[in-house]
């Protein structure tokens, strides 16, 4: 199994005079996982906010290559979440006075289509059907999740680990093409980590491509595919994590910063 | 009067009524800068600042004298009165919904303003209330153009009361605990500075400003109403938005271009459509610039 | 087949029209149809403020321009209620939707603010557009509706028929609404637009709908105001119209469909029951206002929740 599926060309974003994304340039592969990292301010969330859609880059082509051959640029980010990208956010950006079943099922808004009407007539069938499937789907991604006994409770009552959860759970639910995690294992406990290491294996093996920035070496290694590196907004490196491993400037980029596991 | 000398008496009108205007907006911006509150109720402020006015005028009619004593007499009393009286609103009303959805707290400041401005009805009755002149009807300026002591008066307080707010701002412990909180509220708690006790500080300054605001309004235009603080108090809010609300230059500089357009407008177009004027100002200054003149960007980042 | 659910509602619609068999004291009938007019526009209000979270401070103008439409569809075309209620709603909806073309880009406050001044502007432009509006004076001798060989005149009761009718319908579809997708589309605009955007919800196309919705809401209001009136002037749509119906729906409890219901009507009754006291009527609303925002700042039938921990 091979092909592109994400294609970043020479993106550039600037805030005022900072460049904060230079060039960049890198491809995800279908069906893998692949790792973004890089010291913080490197530029890995900034280049997130560009692929879905929340932030504008000034040059560059992001396309997505699925089932069929997209432009990224220029897409909102609900258009961007509409053709099959869907993401997660840094700092849990739940709808916490919301429960976390709806919470997921707001994440099925893009694959169903009931409006206004539909919504208020009484003897609507279809919309009885999508509503029972949308629900369905929810709890069946909470059962995975081992959400199931918290579904109706608001998300923001929810501890921390579980509420990365939830927000997996809502990116899912959407059935995207390509999932973007933005430091998904970030204060989650030891044990929870394996739990998501194992949970990204499965989400591959079933055939979801996933881009991951990750300041943890442990799990970035062993669940990556490809692993690419950002320092100052620059690409520095891409390769394999064996490849990263042994880059003498990722090496240089880190040290002094954060050197566990490199 | 020759066009030219037209435009001119316009832009003067315009820049006396637009700096009441900015002396209201610089409290609503001060309030909203700090609490994210649109105070509501401050409008009712700066009509009441002019019913003090009233009753110290009535008190010097009583009495049988007037004068310029008279007129200091009524804007400390407006400055002092009012600012107690926002202190106490902010106390009872809005100092218990600190934690409460905002909403609510918009709707208390509704009911704050209903209250105050029936209070002044039941008080001083539904009727127009005729204010005294003190100073005397005499027009400066050579030609068509001209200037009445009153303009002077109310461009001076006003300058001065604005230099002076900016020490305060600026220049003061109060000041830097007001910019402190209005940039960070729970930083500035954790710095030791009673949040409280700024936000009453606040109002109080906020308050004084548009009671002066009030009295010298009443003076000029010489009749007020209890209904004169939801329009006036709309224009200034409006003022504060187009200047960049909690941003105080910006709330001066709203105000005396609001005015300027108002002046204008009545000049030109027809003083019927003079209330259309701020508010289609406002529309397409919050089109082109949505944080208003000198508002700074807020951008949301992920 | 009817929904269990339904049907309990309809026999509760039913008794509300039944009512006034039992009381048929006109004063009382005319009080009710009064509360069924603010609950009516209350709902409106509740799909953009509830729903959609934005906060609409020139409610009444949009009221104003069903109210209007009638009126002059009326007087100068002689057009006849039923054709024109659904003329009234369109052109306020539309009327709702191009305000907030520009007003949804800017932040929630602002939005307050233009709403506040376009409500502003529609009462000036009324008032000062004589040829067509009649001014200050207004329109006067708009046709009460014709109901096959009944003409509803100028009793209350038809109209408090007809309007419990209105409040029924918009209430189901505002209940139906609120647990839909739709419904959590806009919870999710109204809690994180960024991270709702990112889930597929365009959220300036659910606020558009909302503002529409209200909008087409209000005008039937005013439509049905304007014929029961018989004379509609700018200044029953003033700035204070906005507000009461605004303090309805956050009194009753924001988005709680039957909050905003009761909060329409015991605010409209409470002026009614204040009448004793007259003059003070109005100071003490203000301070009911102010008490009941301190005791259950969430509104009456709103559920309790602790403010997001941001």
């Amino acid at each position: 199994m091979s092909g592109t599926l994400l294609k970043i060309e020479r993106l550039t974003k600037r805030f005022g005079g900072v460049v904060a994304l230079n060039q960049v340039s890198f491809e995800v592969s279908v069906g893998q996982i692949a790792s973004l990292i890089g010291p913080n301010g490197a530029g890995k969330t900034t280049l997130f906010n560009c692929v879905s859609g929340v932030l504008r880059p000034e040059e560059g082509r992001m396309q997505l290559l699925g089932t069929r051959c997209l432009d990224l640029g220029g897409l909102a980010s609900h258009e961007v979440a509409c053709v099959g990208i869907a993401r997660t956010f840094q700092n849990i950006r739940l709808f916490g006075q919301m429960t976390v079943l709806e919470n997921v099922l707001v994440g099925t808004h893009v694959r169903t289509h009931a409006g206004i009407l539909e919504a208020i007539w009484p003897w609507e069938r279809r919309t009885h059907q999508e509503d029972r499937w949308a629900l369905d789907r929810a709890m069946r991604l909470l059962e995975r999740l081992a959400l199931g006994g918290v579904a109706g409770r608001p998300a923001q009552a929810l501890s921390y680990g579980q509420q990365r959860r939830v927000e997996l759970a809502r990116a899912l639910a959407s059935d995207p093409e390509l999932l973007l995690l933005d430091e998904p294992a970030a204060g989650l406990a030891f044990h929870e980590r394996q739990e998501l290491m194992d949970f990204l294996r499965e989400l591959k093996q079933e055939g979801l491509t996933i881009l991951l920035i990750e300041h943890d070496m442990k799990v970035v290694m062993p669940v990556s595919d490809w692993v690419v590196v950002l320092d100052y907004g620059a690409k520095i490196a891409e390769g394999t994590p064996k490849e990263i491993q042994e880059d003498a400037k990722v090496i240089e980029a880190y040290l002094g910063a954060k050197t566990n596991g490199v | 009067m020759t066009p030219g000398e037209l435009f001119l008496q316009q832009i003067l009108n315009g820049l006396t009524i637009g700096a009441v205007y900015a002396l209201i907006a610089l409290g609503y911006t001060m309030v909203y800068g700090i609490i994210q509150l649109i105070n509501f109720a401050h409008g009712e402020v700066f009509m009441l600042g002019s019913y003090m006015g009233l009753t110290v005028f009535l008190l010097a009619g009583t009495i049988g004298s007037g004068g310029v004593g008279w007129l200091l007499l009524a804007l400390c009393t407006a400055t002092v009165g009012c600012s107690l009286l926002g202190l106490a609103v902010e106390r009872v009303a809005y100092r218990p919904l600190r934690q409460a959805p905002k909403l609510s707290v918009l709707i208390t400041a509704i009911g704050v303003s209903f209250f105050l401005q029936n209070a002044v009805m039941l008080g001083y009755g539904a009727q127009d209330r005729y204010v005294p002149a003190l100073l005397p009807a005499v027009r400066w300026g050579g030609g068509a153009v001209t200037v009445t002591p009153m303009q002077g008066v109310i461009f001076g307080v006003s300058l001065l009361l604005m230099v002076g707010l900016q020490g305060i701002v600026y220049g003061t412990r109060l000041g830097r605990n007001m910019r402190a909180t209005a940039q960070d509220p729970l930083a500035a708690r954790l710095m030791g500075i009673s949040v409280d006790q700024v936000i009453a500080g606040t109002f109080a300054i906020g308050s004084a400003l548009a009671g002066v605001g009030g009295l010298l309004f009443g003076v000029y235009y010489s009749t007020i109403n209890f209904h004169d603080g939801y329009l006036v108090g709309l224009k200034a809010f409006t003022a504060a938005v187009m200047g960049g609300i909690g941003n105080l230059p910006g709330a001066m500089l709203g105000g005396l271009l609001l005015g300027l357009l108002e002046g204008l407008g009545a000049g030109y177009i027809s003083s019927q459509w003079k209330n259309v004027i701020a508010f289609v100002v406002l529309i397409l200054v919050l089109l082109l610039r949505p944080h208003g003149l000198l508002g700074e960007r807020l951008s949301e980042r992920a | 087949m009817i929904p269990g659910r339904l049907l309990r509602f309809l026999a509760i619609a039913a008794a509300l029209i039944l009512l006034p068999i039992i009381d048929g004291n006109p004063y009382h009938i005319d009080i009710l149809a009064t509360a069924a007019l603010y609950a009516l526009l209350a709902l409106g209000l509740n799909i953009i403020v509830g729903f959609a979270g934005l906060l609409h401070l020139g409610y009444a103008a949009l009221f104003a321009i069903g109210a209007y439409t009638y009126a002059l569809l009326n007087l100068r075309m002689g057009c006849s209620f039923w054709l024109a209620l659904p003329i009234s709603g369109g052109m306020a909806g539309v009327a709702g939707v191009l305000l907030g073309l520009p007003a949804i880009r800017v932040r929630g406050d602002y939005l307050a603010i233009v709403t506040l001044g376009f409500g502003e502007i529609v009462r000036i432009v009324f008032t000062n557009l004589e040829e067509w509006t009649g001014g200050p004076n207004g329109l006067m001798g708009i046709a009460h509706p014709v109901f096959g060989s009944f003409n509803f005149g100028v009793n209350s009761t038809p109209y408090y028929g007809l309007l419990v009718v209105l409040v029924a319908a918009t209430a189901w579809a505002c209940a139906k609404l609120r647990g839909s997708r739709m419904g959590l589309a806009w919870r999710a605009v109204k809690e994180d637009e960024l991270a709702a955007g990112c889930l597929g919800i365009d959220a300036s196309r659910m606020k558009l709908l909302a503002l529409g919705l209200g909008g087409w809401i209000a005008g039937l209001a005013g439509c049905v105001f304007a014929a029961k009136q018989g004379t509609i002037t700018p200044d029953s749509f003033d700035f204070i119209l906005s507000v009461m119906i605004l303090a309805m729906v956050i009194l009753g409890g924001i988005g709680s469909v039957t909050g905003v219901i009761v909060g329409a009507v015991v605010l409209s009754a409470a002026p009614e029951l204040l009448r004793e006291f007259s003059a003070y009527r109005m100071l003490l609303f203000g301070l009911l206002m102010i008490v009941l925002m301190r005791v259950r700042p969430q509104g009456l039938f709103g559920t309790s929740v602790s403010p997001p921990a941001r």
